[in-house]
């Protein structure tokens, strides 16, 4: 841990990731409102009545705020499942290919290939609608079904150009196992980087399941963040001013996805120092400059900023 | 001393990189023999191939056209558990002492990698003592350290030791000694000697530096974009050379006592 540097970014992405967790985890037991219980109208308006009307109630008068923070819940679920399996399939497609090369990479990479050229979201649509009565799992196995190709490309990269240095070598006049060098000289040197593409993953299964379901064909029966902007769409909470239908929903979606791809973001500083270190003295400084007076210091600091970029 | 027995041997040994326009023939045909008990360097600048055939005995490399013969036996094509054994009598150390660690591994779990081919885990142990004892380490001292937290010099001679558990018949450094500082340099030459005086080890020297197979060699190779253009005694080679390119050579060594 001695060499790993924590930035101010990673502090940022991290409070904002662990803030949507705990949303997801402790939300549904603080709000005890069952989500799928009729509290009141249509749409009524938020009021300080009780836990469950915080945020006013939906087009079935169920309680927004509880369908809100299950909606977050299962979002991070379809997350991590997705983003575990594609990274998994990417990370193994990609390892194999790029380590052993050859003709095995070829037919990797063309099973890749044709995955990509694939337009992810029909496959999931399609398979959605084929797999009837789906449930939040089934979504998440279909999402990450499709994800992987992008993480098999970039892994096999990776492995590619290590595959190539001298400590494989040394790996193998020692008599390691191809399975062993594969696990211990190739993996380590690229965690960090599956970490990275994971949280990706991750993102963008979140946004993938909120547009299916936005397109109502979710998980029935479920709660999802998707599923409460398809009702509220239909329900037509836009066109009757029922802000707190659809913005609670779009604003927890915008922030897991930023909150994950500024985590992505910054954990590329953390392990890449050479980033951090240019990209940090800098802001350093400019924080400094910001804090200590107004206007007049930062005109005289810009040019020194300008001096350290060449 | 009794009859030099030959104990390695390529006949037209060549190998090519790419297809078409793109066809690079790294070695050309090349002919060599390596004597027990010898130290025998290749000497030639970057990109003359001799890494190439360094790798290709190694059996790291396929060969393309040609035959390496290693104590009698064919061992152009060996694959598997018969490469396992040749390693077992075949070792190597390589240039860069950063690079050839994997940097997640403490000297210890590199080096027990070797027990899968040494077999009985109680005498591997006592051997990766003995190898770290021959180059001067001890393993008290070095076992559980990661490479960074060792010097330039200290991890090449893990590499030795490393090559050396296996106790192995014929050595190959590839530019052993050549990202070391000069003082480092030597020790890691006299290292090598001590191998051939001691053990009757066989060593394949490859360097780009005239000078250092001066100092170590017994037989000299020399390389020129993939051919081999000079070869015998080293003596012969470096007092008296026959081809343009090892007077060449000869003449770009610094001289010291020497002005310009």
């Amino acid at each position: 841990m001695r060499s790993i540097h924590l930035t101010p970014r990673f502090w940022v992405a991290a409070s904002l990731v662990i803030f949507t967790l705990l949303v997801g985890l402790l939300g549904p037991l603080i709000i005890h409102v069952d989500p799928h219980a009729t509290i009141g109208g249509l749409y009524d308006k938020p009021s300080g009545r009780s836990i469950g009307m915080w945020l006013g109630t939906d087009n079935a008068g169920q309680s927004v705020i509880s369908n809100l923070v299950n909606g977050v819940r299962t979002s991070l679920f379809i997350g991590l499942v997705a983003g575990a399996i594609s990274t998994v399939i990417g990370l193994v497609f990609g390892l194999v290919a790029g380590f052993q090369g050859g003709i095995l990479d070829d037919i990797l990479m063309g099973v890749t290939n044709i995955g990509l050229a694939i337009p992810s979201i029909v496959v999931v649509i399609l398979l959605a609608d084929a797999l009837n009565g789906s449930t939040s799992f089934t979504l998440a196995m279909v999402i990450g079904i499709t994800g992987w190709p992008w993480t098999a490309r970039a892994v096999r990269a990776q492995a590619t150009s290590i595959r190539n240095r001298e400590h494989i070598d040394v790996a193998r006049l020692s008599g390691a196992r191809w399975v062993s060098i594969l696990l211990w000289d190739v993996l380590p040197y690229l965690l960090s980087y599956v970490v990275m593409a994971f949280v990706l993953q991750m993102s963008g299964a979140i946004l993938a399941e909120a547009a299916i379901s936005m397109l109502g064909l979710g998980a029935s029966g479920s709660v999802s963040l998707g599923i409460m902007l398809y009702w509220s769409l239909a329900w037509g909470s836009v066109r009757t001013g029922a802000w707190w239908a659809f913005l609670p929903p779009t604003l927890m979606l915008t922030l897991i996805a930023f909150s994950l791809l500024l985590l992505q973001s910054s954990l590329d500083e953390v392990f890449n120092p050479r980033l951090r270190r240019g990209r940090s003295r800098r802001r350093l400084a400019a924080v400094a400059a910001g804090t200590q007076a107004a206007v007049p210091t930062a005109a005289i600091v810009e040019p020194v900023l300008e001096g350290d970029r060449s | 001393m009794s009859d030099p027995k030959v104990i390695f041997r390529g006949t037209g040994v060549t190998r090519r990189f790419g297809r078409g326009k793109n066809l690079v023939e790294a070695v050309k045909n090349v002919d060599f023999t390596l004597t027990e008990g010898q130290i025998t360097t290749v000497v030639g600048e970057s990109g003359s191939g001799k890494s190439t055939l360094a790798r290709m005995v190694l059996r790291l490399l396929p060969v393309s056209e040609g035959t390496l013969e290693f104590n009698g036996t064919d061992v152009t094509t060996i694959t598997g558990s018969a490469r396992a054994d040749y390693w077992k009598d075949v070792q190597a150390v390589f240039q860069d002492p950063f690079s050839a660690f994997n940097q997640f591994f403490t000297v210890r779990r590199l080096l027990s990698r070797s027990f899968r081919l040494l077999g009985e885990r109680a005498a591997a142990e006592a051997r990766m003592e003995e190898a770290l004892n021959h180059v001067g380490l001890f393993g008290a001292d070095v076992l559980d350290r990661f490479p960074h937290q060792l010097s330039g010099g200290q991890r090449q001679r893990v590499m030795i030791a490393r090559a050396l558990m296996m106790q192995p018949k014929l050595l190959i450094a590839d530019e052993a000694t050549s990202m070391l500082d000069a003082s480092l340099r030597v020790n890691i030459l006299n290292v090598l000697t001590d191998l051939r005086d001691t053990l009757g080890m066989t060593i394949l020297f490859i360097t780009h530096d005239i000078g250092q197979a001066n100092y170590i060699a017994d037989q000299v190779l020399v390389m020129e974009h993939g051919e081999m253009v000079e070869q015998g005694p080293a003596d012969k080679v470096i007092f008296d050379p026959q081809h343009e390119y090892t007077r060449r050579l000869l003449s770009d060594v610094p001289r010291l006592n020497q002005s310009a």
